[in-house]
């Protein structure tokens, strides 16, 4: 993420946080995608045009994606993929490269949409704000959901890969759900995660696989 | 891109008048001295602070040595807390603040409440009012400051401070105690309501020079003659050694004279601006459909305007709208350093769905009646092209009930909720 924000040098700041100073740098690619959505649904959703469809998120947390595909059943290729966004800039621009992602070249395959990842699409916007990686998180899940219904509609069910949460501490009943959220939060230590999610205290066994789990969440929102 | 802005944030901040800038100059090059030296470049810098002094303790009818200079309305709010708490320890350990208070405030309370301290938080009522009578029920002998804002920071709403003032003093009386201290942050208040402190009934208040068109990295504390307080900067015993430090000669000169500016076109002010808030914000809502106004309408600064406008993100809004050149603010949690949505709005209310797309509108002395014509036909297209980029479609009010506790990652509860239990 790093190298990309450096190729882009026509940074601006967009928004100085009133209480912090902080400047908040979109990238060019985000501002471009932010105010000329592509592939964006305008029409009413019309169920018979789409084969399937995802959505993710929750109004009170300020973003929800819902995500609408048509896939060619024979080369198993995403020939449209169409959303709408609630959220903010990162989410509309994320939503938006996603779209153009998957849908170039012919479209991409169904198995390898499926491993799309967060820092796959904000590298394609030149990077994010770290705080706003967040926010992109949830394309590539709106994406999974609409894929894994693809799979149900098609009755491939030993393709679905349900996102479920696991419970990694049963005393403090933390999942690694949690521990996700958590170092998408800045946690990106045992000890920070600890703190926030209480978890391993008293159940130690459980810091093993917490400290597996962080690093594996730490790779796939911030890179190495 | 020297394009025109049309500026609606003025309780973030406000630009110089040129005549607090006029005042000011000197002081930078000229007159540069330091006040605390006997020499005469010294003296005349001494005598610039004492005349600025003047001019602000004769709106809040005290004396000039009861009003501190500091680097910012925070620095008089922590001031408040921590010294206040920190000097009458023996006295009792409890303060009582607002959920509506600044940031300045929160944090320092929280500050107290690691030192033991007891921090009772009054909730605002249905209508965003601070009950006097819970007030009443709160306090005790071990309280030894209580701290309302006089206008909160979103919404605009006037709290009572002077009957709370009247219920403090007399609650004093009737127990023939010097406790519980009463103290208002004033910031956004001083453009419009009275600020003279006996009237009030405050013992100590907070003020700040870029809320009325003076210079950012000047505020004061007012503190009422005979209250204990511990200072929170030490040094070389400035300011009655409250709050050492070399005075900003030019930041309090301009202070003195922005203080005297805002007083003089106080009234004036508020009609105009009343008038040209409502405005905007009917106009607003008649053409844009599931609008509502957060906060009091009745009880409100004339410059605040609060809106939530459903289906549709703050911070994209703000985005757009600044393509056009309208600068305004949100409490949404995009725009916030802690991606959590405004602690004041909760307060008053609000679901988060309704948070997320609020609009804060804050008018001022150069806005004019063509920058509100110039929302009127901005705002609605950008509002139009949001919502058909949305997928949700929100009724209007179906109030509480819609906030699920579902998050975007694996279907938790946002961190924002999951802090508080």
């Amino acid at each position: 993420m790093k190298k990309s924000k450096v190729k882009n040098k026509r940074k601006k700041p967009d928004i100085v946080n009133q209480r912090t100073g902080e400047s908040w740098v979109y990238t060019k690619t985000v501002r471009n995608h932010f105010f000329k959505p592509r592939n964006l649904l305008i029409q009413a959703p019309d169920s018979a045009k789409y084969d399937s469809e995802g959505v993710v998120g929750s109004p009170a947390c300020g973003d929800v994606m819902r995500v609408w595909l048509r896939v060619d059943p024979e080369t198993e290729k995403i020939k449209e993929f169409k959303w709408r966004t609630f959220g903010c800039a990162s989410a509309i621009a994320a939503t938006s490269m996603l779209s153009v992602m998957v849908a170039e070249k012919g479209g991409m395959k169904l198995a390898k949409a499926m491993e799309i990842k967060p820092q796959d699409i904000t590298a394609r916007l030149g990077g994010l704000p770290n705080r706003k990686i967040h926010c992109s998180v949830l394309g590539d899940k709106a994406l999974r959901a609409a894929i894994n219904n693809w799979f149900k509609k098609t009755e491939q069910f030993s393709r679905i890969i349900p996102e479920s949460a696991r419970i990694i501490d049963p005393n403090t009943k933390t999942t690694d759900a949690d521990i996700e959220e958590a170092v998408l939060e800045g946690a990106l230590t045992l000890a920070d995660v600890q703190k926030r999610t209480k978890v391993g205290i008293g159940y130690p066994q459980c810091l093993p696989e917490t400290e597996e789990l962080i690093k594996f969440y730490k790779e796939k929102y911030f890179g190495k | 891109m020297a394009k025109k802005i049309y500026y609606f944030d003025y309780a973030s901040t406000t630009p110089l008048d040129k005549r607090v800038f006029g005042a000011m100059k000197p002081f930078f090059m000229e007159d540069f001295g330091n006040p605390s030296n006997l020499y005469s470049l010294g003296h005349r810098a001494r005598k610039a602070v004492d005349a600025a002094t003047k001019k602000i303790t004769g709106i809040l009818g005290c004396k000039p040595e009861e009003f501190i200079f500091t680097a910012s309305a925070t620095e008089a709010d922590n001031l408040a807390l921590l010294g206040i708490a920190r000097a009458n320890k023996n006295l009792g350990n409890k303060i009582i603040i607002s959920n509506v208070e600044h940031r300045g405030i929160l944090a320092a309370s929280q500050v107290l409440a690691k030192e033991g301290y007891e921090v009772a938080k009054l909730p605002i009522d249905k209508s965003g009012l601070v009950n006097p009578e819970k007030l009443a029920e709160l306090l005790d002998e071990k309280t030894i400051l209580v701290s309302i804002t006089y206008a909160d920071s979103e919404t605009g709403t006037i709290q009572p401070i002077k009957k709370i003032g009247g219920l403090i003093a007399e609650f004093r009386r009737n127990r023939n105690r010097a406790t519980p201290y009463f103290h208002t942050d004033a910031a956004q208040a001083a453009n419009y309501l009275d600020i003279t402190v006996n009237n009030l009934g405050v013992d100590l208040m907070t003020l700040s020079a870029q809320k009325i068109y003076g210079p950012k990295g000047v505020g004061g504390l007012y503190i009422r003659r005979g209250t204990a307080i511990q200072p929170i900067i030490y040094g070389g015993g400035q300011q009655h050694n409250i709050r050492a430090g070399t005075e900003n000669v030019p930041g309090i000169v301009g202070f003195g004279e922005a203080m005297r500016i805002a007083r003089k076109d106080k009234s004036k002010e508020w009609a105009r601006l009343e008038k040209l808030r409502d405005k905007l914000e009917n106009g607003i809502i008649e053409r844009v459909d599931k609008v509502l106004v957060n906060g009091n309408q009745a009880k409100r600064l004339p410059n605040f305007t609060n809106l939530s406008i459903l289906d549709i993100e703050g911070e994209a809004m703000l985005l757009y709208l600044d393509a056009r050149g309208i600068i305004v603010n949100t409490g949404s949690a995009c725009n916030s350093q802690t991606l959590e949505p405004s602690y004041i709005l909760t307060a008053f209310g609000r679901p988060y769905e309704y948070i997320h797309g609020s609009l804060r509108f804050t008018l001022g002395r150069k806005t004019t009646e063509e920058d509100v014509a110039y929302v009127f036909k901005n705002l609605p297209p950008i509002v139009k092209k949001l919502r058909r980029m949305s997928p949700l479609n929100l009724k209007l009010g179906e109030n509480r009930k819609m906030s699920l506790p579902k998050a975007f990652v694996g279907g938790q509860t946002p961190h924002f909720l999951r802090k508080k239990g």
